[in-house]
């Protein structure tokens, strides 16, 4: 990003919001004249993000992992094939008929796939870490159902050891750490690259845009009809949520006068969700409900991106195909609440079949470790129902899919030219209960090999502990 | 609202009785016994009524057999969960369908989860159908360090589900014992010790009881744990908390000692296996959950087992009581280990044996349960393939010998929108 729109608008007093470039825009516009906000918008300026980014990819060797089986994460598979990379991006990907390129560093792939690396677009790690203790509980700012405010990234600990387990057994190389589902509005989300730091900001995803946590049903309910306050119903969860998108619009309207209002970080968040920079992330079960939030959407002209552990999306799936909302769903959990307790493992497949998104997420630091079995799993469940989706269409559940919705797909997610070179190396194919990464690549920089203690991370708090550095 | 119940009970019971019990020959399969052995292509597996009576090559087939063709198939005995809280919980957040635990009880010991089992929980239909036939129900832990009694039971159609009631006592030892007890270890250990020499007071007179400490019924609950005549599952994950257990022995020789989780296990297994105190251990636990699972790691169980230790696998605190239907996964996790260097797993036939044969014999059911010897019971599962792997389905499920409904709610939810559209009629007319 260019920094130098920031200080113009800092010096003028004006809102900065956070990394997305359109809200750069929004300031440009405000400093200049509302009337021409979308003219001036068009320009893509640029300004500083708070809380940037300092993420940069390690060293990488330019490398050729051949012959090996390539699901691209786009629904193809090349058999005998063969990945390329080198300064830290795809170079190119080719079948057998394909003339490799003369590369020194070549990696054996015979009987191994290659995949991209594993995206989760829901995880807590970081924000509810390992150890689980009270000190620890940073998920859920649960004092008021209306917390927009708050941005995951201030809760996340780089050291949460489930950051190692999930590269190492796993292969995910991005995810995104959402705040919990106590609130309504949870706060916003942080996308970041699965490369161990020191500070959260060396772990964002550098250019991905901001998420917002929405929550409805029965947990914002419970926590605050608890307290004896609104919301302690399904209705009252949409009253309160049609208020707050009512202020927020208003507030919208006014950042472009001549004497905006007073920053106000919660509206900024909702604003960016209404100016489409923001992408939404709805926690939401029953099918019932999924459309109640469709409408509400569409009352206030923002988009849902994605409805996380939808797990009833399979009895709308028709109207989740038509408004082009993805479903991230567990393959099979069931019956730890009631509005879970109509899931069923064919969620997925009965998506897919009627032309809707589907994502895999795990939702939980055990299965970060394994998303490609949970797809593999739904996948298998869908079969056996008589729906035919093919191996590589799953794998796209848990790579090009999720990039998509967390607005990534343009840089990962994918085997494509020019992308990053977030890369797994399964020791088989990853959709069987028997395979594990044995290389995973993040920007070409090889960060997990099971060959060598030494390119397996151990988080600070781990070191000196028992078990430092073992196989996880 | 009782007779209602009443009149619903037995609806049910009628409607879902099974077929009586025959003569079954599974043949042209698979077949894998659960003993740790290889499987056997092309194997016949023999039930009589609730028996298993033969399994393997060169067996004979009786004349009136009915033969079931499982070519290509895999046939293994039923999967036993080697720790669960399956029938205890129908929804997890709806209180009123909730019996992990009885957390406003002025009982601890004597709590026992057979009256809590409910063999129509839909997990049971579900876990069924998924090759679960058996399963290690515990109570958690309310009040006090002990739980109560759990019990062994099948997951069959009809409405008894208990095997074995009464097949052991719980016990808390770990960090929710420190909790438990007033806040540290030392706390349970007193408490422990104090509760068991109670219960021997309890012994000498019965009528005169009178503790602070305990209820008579409790204390009654506690003598054959004493004497060792019902096993003690204690839960514990770290290293020290398992040696500290291991060393109750000494002031209660018999305890017939069960160790549940057991995370750190692989850091003292030589100290369990001298002991020889069976384990049934979480598989892919590799997280510092709490400080007492700081050396977890999935290559717990194959340690422990090449250093002599007798494990089974179970899921303890891990989606207990809805997700037994993991078991076959996780045990298939543990093979895919024996190909990561410095990594210990599980061959395939030892993993399946800690799913099958395994949890049985640490429970002393083996002469009757987990196997596909002469003998057992005819606990059978027909898969289309191998049943550790992710795209494997089961084809057909016995319990008792006789040939389970695979049918529950999420397949007819799967069946009424297998297309989403109503057609004529609302959805609510598609049954």
């Amino acid at each position: 990003m260019k920094f130098g729109a920031l200080l113009a608008v800092l010096a003028a007093g004006t809102l900065v919001t956070g990394c997305a470039a359109t809200a750069a825009d929004r300031n440009t516009a405000s400093a200049s004249n509302s009337s021409s906000a979308k003219k001036v918008s068009a320009k893509k300026v640029k300004a500083k993000a708070a809380f940037p980014s300092t993420y940069k990819a390690y060293p990488s060797t330019e490398t050729l992992i051949i012959p090996v089986t390539v699901y691209d994460g786009e629904g193809a598979r090349i058999d005998n094939g063969w990945v390329h990379m080198a300064d830290g991006k795809i170079k190119a990907v080719g079948g057998p008929t394909s003339p490799p390129p003369d590369v020194a560093n070549q990696v054996d792939g015979a009987g191994k796939y290659v995949t991209p690396g594993i995206i989760d677009i829901h995880s807590h790690l970081g924000d509810y870490p390992t150890p689980s203790v009270a000190a620890h509980n940073d998920g859920n700012e649960a004092t008021s159902p209306v917390t927009p405010q708050v941005w995951a990234e201030h809760s996340v600990w780089p050291q949460d050891p489930g950051f190692s387990r999930a590269m190492a057994n796993g292969g995910i190389t991005s995810l995104q750490i959402l705040p919990g589902s106590a609130n309504l509005f949870g706060g916003r989300s942080v996308t970041l690259k699965n490369v161990p730091a020191r500070t959260v900001q060396a772990m964002k995803f550098p250019g991905a845009p901001y998420g917002m946590k929405m929550a409805c049903g029965e947990n914002p309910k419970r926590v605050y009809g608890g307290r004896n306050r609104l919301p302690s119903t399904r209705m009252g969860n949409l009253a309160l949520n049609r208020q707050t998108w009512i202020d927020a619009q208003e507030y919208r309207d006014k950042i472009n006068d001549a004497k905006p209002p007073k920053r106000d970080l919660g509206k900024e968040t909702l604003a960016g969700v209404l100016d489409g920079d923001i992408l939404v992330h709805n926690h939401c079960y029953r099918a019932d409900e999924l459309n109640q939030i469709i409408d509400m959407s569409k009352e206030f002209g923002y988009k849902v991106t994605a409805f996380h552990h939808a797990v009833e999306s399979y009895k709308i799936a028709d109207i989740l195909a038509e408004e082009g909302i993805c479903s991230a769903i567990w393959a099979d959990w069931w019956g730890f609440k009631m509005e879970a307790y109509d899931a069923i493992p064919e969620n997925a497949a009965l998506l897919q079949q009627a032309g809707a998104c589907v994502i895999i997420h795990s939702d939980d630091e055990n299965q970060i470790q394994r998303l490609n079995q949970e797809a593999a799993k739904a996948l298998s469940d869908g079969r056996a129902m008589g729906i035919e989706i093919s191996d590589a269409e799953a794998i796209r559940w848990i790579t090009y899919n999720p990039a998509k919705a967390m607005g990534i797909e343009d840089m990962t997610g994918s085997l494509k030219a020019g992308k990053m070179a977030d890369i797994v190396l399964w020791n088989g194919n990853p959709l069987s209960v028997y395979s594990r990464p044995e290389k995973v690549w993040i920007d070409g920089s090889l960060l997990y090999d099971n060959a060598d203690p030494a390119r397996s991370p151990v988080s600070d708090f781990e070191l000196g502990q028992p078990g430092e550095g073992d196989v996880k | 609202m009782k007779r209602l119940a009443l009149a619903f009970f037995s609806t049910v019971a009628f409607a879902a009785a099974p077929v009586a019990a025959e003569t079954i020959a599974i043949t042209g399969g698979k077949v894998v016994i659960g003993d740790g052995s290889a499987p056997i292509d092309g194997g016949t597996v023999i039930i009589r009524n609730d028996r298993v009576v033969a399994a393997g090559r060169n067996v004979t087939i009786p004349a009136d057999a009915r033969r079931v063709d499982a070519s290509g198939k895999w046939v293994t005995p039923g999967i036993f969960a080697g720790f669960s809280r399956i029938g205890l919980v129908e929804v997890g957040a709806v209180g009123q369908t909730n019996d992990r635990n009885a957390s406003g009880s002025d009982f601890s010991a004597s709590l026992d989860v057979q009256y809590s089992i409910n063999p129509f929980a839909s997990p049971m239909a579900v876990n069924r159908a998924a090759g679960i036939t058996r399963a290690v129900v515990s109570p958690t832990a309310g009040e006090s360090i002990f739980g109560g009694f759990g019990a062994i039971v099948d997951l069959g159609q009809d409405e008894r589900a208990i095997t074995k009631a009464q097949a052991f006592q719980f016990v808390e030892l770990g960090e929710t014992g420190h909790a438990k007890a007033g806040g540290s270890r030392a706390a349970a250990h007193i408490l422990f010790r104090s509760l068991l020499n109670e219960a021997r007071t309890y012994a000498r007179s019965p009528s005169a009881f009178d503790s602070d400490l305990l209820k008579a019924s409790d204390a009654k609950a506690l003598l054959p744990v004493i004497n060792g005549s019902v096993r003690l599952l204690a839960h514990v994950e770290s290293a020290n908390d398992i040696l500290k257990v291991l060393d109750l022995r000494k002031d209660f020789p018999a305890l017939k000692l069960v160790l549940v989780g057991v995370n750190e296990g692989w850091r003292v297994a030589n100290h369990i296996a001298a002991a020889r105190v069976p384990v049934i251990a979480s598989a892919l636990s590799d997280l510092p959950y709490g400080f007492e699972n700081l050396a977890a790691t999935q290559s717990n169980i194959g340690r422990m087992k090449a250093a002599g230790v007798n494990v089974a696998i179970g899921m303890i605190n891990d989606r207990d009581a809805h997700q037994p239907r993991y078991t076959m996964q996780y045990a298939g996790n543990l093979v895919a280990l024996t190909k990561i260097p410095r990594a210990s797993g599980l061959s395939w036939d030892a993993a399946f044996a800690a799913i099958s044969s395994k949890p049985a014999e640490i429970m002393g059911m083996g002469a009757q349960l987990g196997s596909l010897k002469a003998g057992r019971k005819g606990d059978v599962v027909i898969w289309t393939g191998d049943p550790l792997e992710l795209s494997t389905q089961v084809e057909s499920v016995y319990i008792d010998g006789v040939e389970q409904s695979l049918s529950n709610r999420q397949q007819k939810l799967r069946e009424r929108y297998r297309n989403p559209t109503p057609g004529n009629l609302p959805k609510a007319y598609d049954r």
